[in-house]
């Protein structure tokens, strides 16, 4: 074994190639390495972070869904309320409107009888005053005997 | 095998020598025939194979790793890119389970050194006469193509590795801590010398232990292969074959080691006692 200018020869390569290799093809390799691990740690982080996500938006909606199903009932029943009020009034007010109408019609009804009494009575004092006339043969002074008529014409 | 008057050691000789190019002791340039000439060059000799290869290596991881880098994409990763992005999260995850502080070279350091290791020892996979014999029929006498099998190679990243040790210990700590690092431990003041003797073996052996280990194992492990391929060619396949699956692990155990102890030797050197 012969120790000669090889050794140099060897450790000048050995150097050129250390450091083209840290030049050249270390860095942009390890580069891609770290960036690859960085993004699997991010799309994983951003898949727990999704599904908490879910997990929550599940949550609300299920939620959202009971409120709406409360509110809907509650709805139906003040619509059931309103409309059975309604039908109260309605009928409340068909009721009194019948009274109404009925009383008004009874009342014109006594006022036609009271007028038909009236005017039954004025022809009767007036035909009992003619009677009276004829009977007595002699005019009856209607100024003086009209309180006697009157008279008369109310007991009738 | 090369030539037909071989014997079983110079067979073995001849795949253990190098293509060694330098200056031959009379004063012209050449390639060294046999390993007494390429001794003789002395140290400014050079040998071709080891540095083709692992250049040739060398290139071939980055110019791999350097496509999957250029297209790499987030969410859609392809087929190279996946097996970079598994390399590198690998090498990222060592050397974050070993060294704590902030620096941007080690990482890729330590990927360089596993996959240039890696593949530099793969080559002792392809059967031993394969690109020898390919080569001698080009006219290339010695053609080793692993180059892990060769101490300069080794050596020559361990140096490296040593002088990123000594470069960080002093960055880190500064002159004196690095100094007071060597010299007032374990035994304080009082036995200066002896601490630095100590330390300073201690420091030295990081770089030799990491080139030997690397080259020892390589180098039997290929010595082996060479003792297989001498046997008659009939049963060769029965040792080759078990041997081969085996150093499947060896190769790549090595140059994990290789690269842990880097990166352990420099969080070492990052590291205050």
């Amino acid at each position: 074994m012969n120790i000669n200018l090889t050794l140099i020869g060897q450790a000048i390569s050995f150097a050129i190639f250390v450091w083209f290799c840290m030049k050249f093809v270390w860095p942009p390799v390890i580069a891609a390495l770290e960036e690859r691990s960085k993004k699997i740690a991010d799309g994983l982080e951003a898949a727990n972070r999704a599904s908490r996500d879910l997990e929550l938006a599940q949550e609300q909606a299920t939620k959202t869904l009971r409120e709406s199903k409360e509110q809907a009932a509650e709805i139906i029943e003040q619509a059931n309320k309103r409309a059975n009020q309604i039908i109260d009034e309605a009928k409340e007010q068909a009721l009194s409107d019948g009274k109404r109408l009925r009383d008004a019609a009874q009342a014109e009804i006594e006022q036609d009888v009271v007028r038909a009494k009236e005017a039954l009575r004025a022809q009767v004092s007036a035909l009992a005053l003619s009677g009276a006339e004829k009977i007595l043969g002699a005019s009856v002074d209607v100024k003086a005997h009209s309180e006697i008529v009157e008279q008369l014409a109310k007991e009738l | 095998m090369a030539s037909e008057n071989l014997t079983a050691s110079g067979y073995i000789q001849h795949h253990l020598q190098n293509l060694t190019y330098g200056q031959h002791p009379d004063g012209t340039w050449g390639i060294a025939h046999g390993a007494e000439e390429a001794a003789a060059m002395g140290f400014w000799a050079i040998h071709l194979d080891t540095m083709l290869f692992s250049i040739g290596l060398g290139i071939l991881f980055l110019w791999l790793f350097r496509k999957a880098a250029k297209k790499v994409s987030v969410d859609t990763p392809s087929g190279l890119q996946n097996f970079v992005e598994l390399m590198v999260e690998f090498v990222d995850k060592s050397v974050k389970e070993t060294f704590h502080g902030k620096n941007k070279v080690i990482a890729p350091l330590a990927l360089t050194i596993f996959v240039w290791v890696f593949l530099m020892n793969t080559m002792d996979l392809v059967p031993v006469d394969f690109l020898p014999h390919l080569a001698s029929l080009l006219g290339v006498p010695y053609f080793r193509v692993v180059p892990t099998t060769d101490l300069n190679a080794t050596l020559g990243m361990s140096i490296s590795v040593f002088a990123l040790i000594i470069y960080y210990s002093i960055k880190v700590k500064g002159v004196s801590g690095f100094v007071g690092e060597l010299t007032l431990q374990p035994f304080g003041k009082w036995m200066i010398p002896f601490n630095l003797l100590l330390e300073g073996v201690g420091l030295l052996a990081k770089p030799v232990s990491l080139a030997l280990r690397l080259f020892g194992n390589l180098y039997a492990g290929e010595l082996i292969f060479i003792l297989i391929a001498i046997l008659p060619w009939g049963i060769q396949w029965a040792l080759s074959v078990p041997w081969a699956i085996f150093h499947i692990l060896v190769i790549v155990l090595q140059a994990f080691i290789f690269m842990m102890l880097t990166i352990v030797y420099l969080s070492m050197a990052h590291e205050d006692h």
